[in-house]
Parts: C-alpha cells; structure tokens; sequence
C-alpha cells in the first residue's frame, strides 16, 4: 500500500513522525486532502484538526493552530505554531477560552481596530474553536 | 602554629562548604538532562523551517520584490540591538563572563554604531546596567524553562524595532552548547534575515511548488517565525550551557575543598602529635628531676 511519512513539529517538540496513506489538513483557505503522490505545496496554515491515518478504518487526530505545510516528494512536514492532542484537551477551559475570544471579538478593546489586530482577534476565535472541536469529539 | 580547635573550626567550615558545592554539582546535572532533552526536542522543527525557509526563497527568488522585503533588507547599521543571553545566577565558572565579555568585545568592533541592549537574564544586565549601557528591554528568570511563548514575545519586538526603523540590524549573543565539558559563546545576526545557504556543493534546486498564497506573502509570515525560533533555540541552548558550566564548576570546587580538607587534617594531626610528644617531655623530665 502507497504511504508517505508524516511529520508533525511545534517549536518545542516534534508530536508525530509516521508513514500514513492520506491526511487531512487544515490549511489557511480551507482542507486540503493529501494522498500519495500529491504535487509539491506549500501553503499557511488554519487552525482546526488534522486527521491522518495509517491503516484502515483508524484516524487519528490533532488540533493544528497555525504555522505552516509542505508538501514534497513522499513527505508532509507541518510546522505547527501550536498542536494539541486530545487528551492534552481541558474542554470546560477551552469552553472558556472560545467564549472569552468569541467576547473580545463582539468588544474590541480600541474603538477602531487595525485590520491586524482584527485578524488576530479572529484568529484567536478559531484557535479556540479547533479545540472545543477535538475535545468535543 | 594555630591550635588544635582554630584547624577543627576551619576543617568544619571547609566540610559545609564542600556539601554545598556538592548539592550544586547534583541538581545542576539533573536540570542539565532536562535541558538538554528540551534542546534535542526543539531541533527537528528548527531544521525543518531552515529547510522550508530556503525553498521557499529559492522558489520566489524571481519576485524582483524579494530584496526589498522588509526583514531581508540590508541597510548601513547606525544603530543595533543586541540580545545578550546570560544566566541568572552565578556558580558557574568563567561561564557568564565569557559571554559578557564577548558582547563588550562586539561593541568595541562597531565603533561610532549606537547599541541597545536586550538581555535576557541577570547577570547580562546588571553587567551592562553598571556600564550605562542602553538597556531597553530586560527579560529575568525565564531560563530556567525557556518557553516558546517568551522567545516569541522577544523575537516580535526585535522584528517590529527593525521594521519600524528604530534598529537597523538585530544580533544574538548566547553560549551555544557543544557538549558538557565545552560551551562558547556565539553571535549571529538575527536581523536582517541571512536566508540559510543551499549546502555545499549542490544546486538550489527550485521546486515547482503550488502556492496556496503568494509566496512573497507566505515569506513575510515565515520570517517573523524564523527569527523566533532563532531565539528560542538560543534560549535552550544557554539554559543547557548554563548547568553544564555549573557543573563543571561546582565539580571543581568540591574536589578543591576535599583536597583543603586534607591539608588541614594533615595539619591538625602533626599539631596534636607535637601537643603529645610535648606532654611526654614534660612528664620524663619532671621525673627527672626528682632523681
């Protein structure tokens, strides 16, 4: 069966490392799907899950915030800025946090928000909504 | 010759000595595993950006706006930032003065260049606080579990001083850890961004990437993240370097206070045998004398 090697790293530790037939990646402007064989990418990256698998049948999963995807050859490098697994999920907290960026987002804390700081609010909304999703699954 | 309790009192004190030195040289071999777990830890994800970085400026090389992206721009240095990483404490040997010293040594090569000081730990600043030296922004106790959050925090102020004008070039001083017996301090320049040479001896192969945003765009994002990883690996680096010259030192100088203790044992002993001899005299020859 046709494979690629997997690898998944955040500034402090590298999480995943594995040969894996297909991943599903969340990329800035949406999913991306990659099989075997798929033509070099590079593309930003979202925040919500990545979900790979081996085998048949057994996907497995990881809350991905931000950094960066290559697509090369026989390998996926994700460069993840943050990565959770499940069970490093608090959900009650990241319940919280959703609703404290979800606040922050409707009560700007400047009258008129730069367009960054605006993106960055957003941001924050989807970082915590990728980690209520996983924790909820 | 000092008596017999002035050389217990000193053996005693030399023994607590020695005991701390001792505890030292223990805890700094356990926090030096840990930081040297963390540096290996951080290495993959470093290589990879490295890596991605230089594809990824292959790829857009032929973007004529390439060079005048902001953070790549070479401009004449009037003034500089440099990030001086140093220890928060001492016991560690010659370790926090060598990366002093390098630093005054970086600053007196750039004459008639103005220099902000960024110190990350005490011992950096108090040195250049001493010194009057501008010290803009200092970051204390945050090498004793470097986090990735701070070395962010560092490196987006540099970037935004740079960008902004306010510094025209960004270097980092920190010891860079070879192995336990040797760590020697390093500079590099963190701004503006030296783009990671293709290896020796191949070509920069451009790879015929689908962009998911211009590259151009995805480079400004990725640079900002480059100069953070520079500082956080900087930050293990000398979290690690720091407990092995600890280490070393404190290993150094439980040896010194046993070899001290047994000069002073010494000592004492020849003092109490002098002590006996003189007694036995004493009591020979006032027998003596009742003959």
């Amino acid at each position: 069966m046709a494979d690629f090697a997997l690898t998944v790293a955040t500034p402090e530790r590298q999480l995943i490392d594995e040969r894996v037939s297909e991943a599903t990646i969340p990329a800035r402007n949406g999913y991306i799907g990659v099989l075997p064989g798929h033509a070099p990418l590079l593309s930003e990256l979202g925040a919500g899950i990545l979900s790979w698998s081996g085998g048949i049948g057994q996907s497995q999963t990881l809350a991905i915030m931000g950094g960066f995807v290559e697509v090369l050859g026989d390998r996926v490098r994700i460069l993840a800025d943050e990565a959770k697994r499940r069970e490093d999920i608090n959900t009650i907290e990241a319940q919280e946090r959703l609703r404290a960026a979800q606040e922050a987002l409707t009560k700007p804390p400047s009258d008129s928000p730069t367009p960054e700081q605006y993106e960055e609010l957003v941001e924050n909304v989807k970082r915590a909504q990728a980690e209520v999703d996983l924790g909820a699954k | 010759m000092p008596s017999l309790i002035d050389i217990r009192r000193r053996i005693r004190s030399v023994k607590n000595t020695q005991q701390i030195t001792r505890a030292l040289k223990l805890v700094s071999a356990a926090k030096l595993r840990r930081a040297q777990d963390r540096v290996i830890a951080a290495r993959p994800y470093a290589q990879s950006i490295r890596e991605l970085l230089s594809n990824l400026a292959a790829a857009a090389a032929s973007d004529p706006d390439l060079s005048a992206s902001t953070l790549l721009a070479q401009r004449e240095a009037k003034r500089i930032e440099l990030i001086l990483m140093t220890s928060d404490t001492g016991k560690a040997g010659a370790f926090n003065a060598n990366l002093t010293r390098t630093a005054d040594r970086f600053i007196r090569e750039h004459e008639g260049v103005a220099f902000d000081i960024v110190t990350v730990g005490r011992k950096g600043r108090d040195y250049f606080r001493r010194r009057n030296a501008s010290v803009p922004r200092d970051y204390i106790g945050v090498l004793a579990k470097p986090a990735y959050a701070t070395a962010a925090e560092i490196g987006r102020e540099s970037v935004r001083r740079f960008r902004d004008g306010e510094v025209d070039a960004v270097y980092l001083i920190n010891s860079e850890f070879k192995n336990v017996m040797s760590q020697k301090p390093s500079e590099t320049r963190l701004l503006p961004v030296a783009l990671p040479e293709p290896k020796q001896g191949e070509e920069p192969k451009i790879i015929d990437y689908i962009f998911e945003q211009p590259p151009l765009e995805m480079l400004q994002r990725l640079l900002p993240r480059y100069v953070e990883v520079a500082v956080f690996q900087g930050m293990l680096e000398t979290s690690a370097s720091e407990h092995a010259a600890r280490m070393t030192a404190m290993d150094a100088a439980s040896r010194n206070a046993g070899d001290v203790i047994d000069k002073l044992t010494l000592t004492m002993n020849r003092a109490r045998q002098a002590a006996i001899t003189k007694e036995i005299i004493e009591v020979v020859s006032g027998a003596a004398a009742l003959d």
